[in-house]
């Protein structure tokens, strides 16, 4: 069994306000009373763990694991980075799933009715392991920008979804990754409705020549930073 | 101390990459948390999930963590897991299959822990199953006792036996007069 050892709360200050009315839906999603204080227990310090019978390497290059012939479209990027704990210890083994539109900023989806085109090669979706210092890497494309119904002429900047287990239940986080320099960010309310700007520009990943590779890939940086910190693994 | 990553919805487009109703079933558990080959009382969770006028959600994910069925967790046994995920379907329906959870310690109720994500949550939301059949042990658990007894309702999923299983329907109402009591865990 694998426990946290120590769980500062969720630190309200970075994390989105629930019902942010300049996010539509929130309107009759947010909670609206206050949160129950909760001792954590086994119930919150324990959680599932995922091995490699879950994930295999190829899982992690979107630009290969949906091909049914021909190459994948749009601007090959490498995305990787550390999910570390708040005493900055890696989370290892550890699994990170992302999702994202195409390079055209549509969803292979069946809800998405975006008018733009599928691309039969890439379902943007793919699945890793972080390793023993924490860090994960997906090969993708850049995704594009698209249109939604929130207000009038409303873009969601490109982004990549984050779902991210940790060692307890609850350092559970799902997340969105951002692009530097994006000028959709300021008028994006998902991006916004984090209110500490400090807070909002760690969604954003840093572009990164190391990670860059010639003739192949832009490469960009994206830590991600779960609540607690770790305890030395228990064996039960 | 390097601070907290910022959550973010999960939005509307993520099934078919988390849920195995996508295009990628795979390796990553589903709604079905036990086998036949798992010990313990087999059981089946029905839940809805509601918005703040009653209506359903039909792109939500609810996430469980349990212990088996000696109230262990993280003890992988054949057919086991203790942990689930299930979308909602058009009428905000989830189901999950699984055993009854033991009690963690003595003196706790038996319980699952559920994660809720939707469109429209920035955050998700904590909540947790307890069993009405298991009325005595709800009286005692500290976590139960800790809520106003007006709310403890919400957190108790109601024994329904059907097709001659043992079934528990749960619903899961993110506002309005009976929002379900979510953690801040
Ligand atoms: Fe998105």
């Amino acid at each position: 069994m694998r426990a946290v050892e120590r769980l500062a709360t969720r630190d309200w200050s970075s994390h989105p306000t629930q019902h942010y009315p300049r996010y539509r839906s929130t309107e009759l999603r947010a909670y609206k009373r206050r949160l129950v204080p909760l001792q954590p227990s086994l119930s919150e310090l324990t959680g599932p763990v995922f091995g490699h019978v879950a994930v295999d390497a190829s899982d992690s290059d979107l630009t290969r694991n949906a091909v049914r012939s021909g190459e994948v479209l749009g601007e090959r990027i490498i995305v990787s980075g550390r999910v570390l704990d708040e005493g900055g210890r890696p989370v290892r083994e550890t699994l990170v799933e992302v999702w994202q539109a195409n390079s055209a900023g549509r969803y292979a989806h069946q809800a998405d009715n975006h008018d733009a085109p599928l691309d039969p090669n890439f379902t943007g979706t793919g699945r890793a392991l972080t390793d023993s210092e924490g860090r994960y890497r997906f090969t993708t494309i850049r995704p594009g920008a698209y249109p939604w119904r929130n207000h009038h002429n409303a873009w969601r900047p490109a982004h990549i979804h984050f779902s991210v287990f940790g060692t307890a239940f609850v350092q559970r986080l799902v997340t969105q990754m951002y692009f530097p320099g994006d000028p959709l960010l300021t008028l994006d309310p998902i991006f916004n409705s984090t209110s500490d700007l400090d807070a909002r520009n760690r969604l954003v990943a840093k572009f990164s020549p190391d990670l860059t590779e010639p003739e192949l890939a832009l490469g960009f940086e994206f830590d991600i930073v779960l609540r607690g910190q770790a305890a030395t693994p228990m064996e039960s | 101390m390097p601070p907290q990553t910022p959550s973010q919805t999960v939005g509307p487009f993520f099934s078919h990459a988390l849920t195995p109703a996508g295009s990628r079933p795979g390796r990553i558990p589903g709604n079905r948390i036990a086998d036949e080959a798992a010990p313990g009382v087999p059981i089946r969770i029905e839940g809805r999930l509601l918005d703040g006028v009653g209506d359903p959600v039909p792109d939500g994910m609810v996430e469980i963590w349990q212990a088996d069925d000696e109230g262990v967790y993280g003890r992988i046994a054949e057919g086991f897991h203790g942990f689930g995920r299930a979308g909602t379907d058009p009428d905000g329906r989830f189901t999950f299959l699984t055993i009854k959870p033991g009690p963690v310690a003595p003196g706790m109720a038996p319980h699952a822990s559920v994660a809720v994500f939707a469109r429209g949550m920035l955050n998700h939301a904590f909540t947790r199953i307890y069993f009405s059949d298991e009325a005595v042990a709800n009286a005692a658990d500290p976590v139960l006792s800790s809520v106003e007894p007006t709310r403890r309702g919400t957190l108790v999923a109601t024994r329904n036996d059907r097709d001659g299983i043992q079934s528990y329907e749960f619903t899961i109402r993110l506002q309005g007069d009976r929002e379900s009591v979510f953690f801040d865990a």
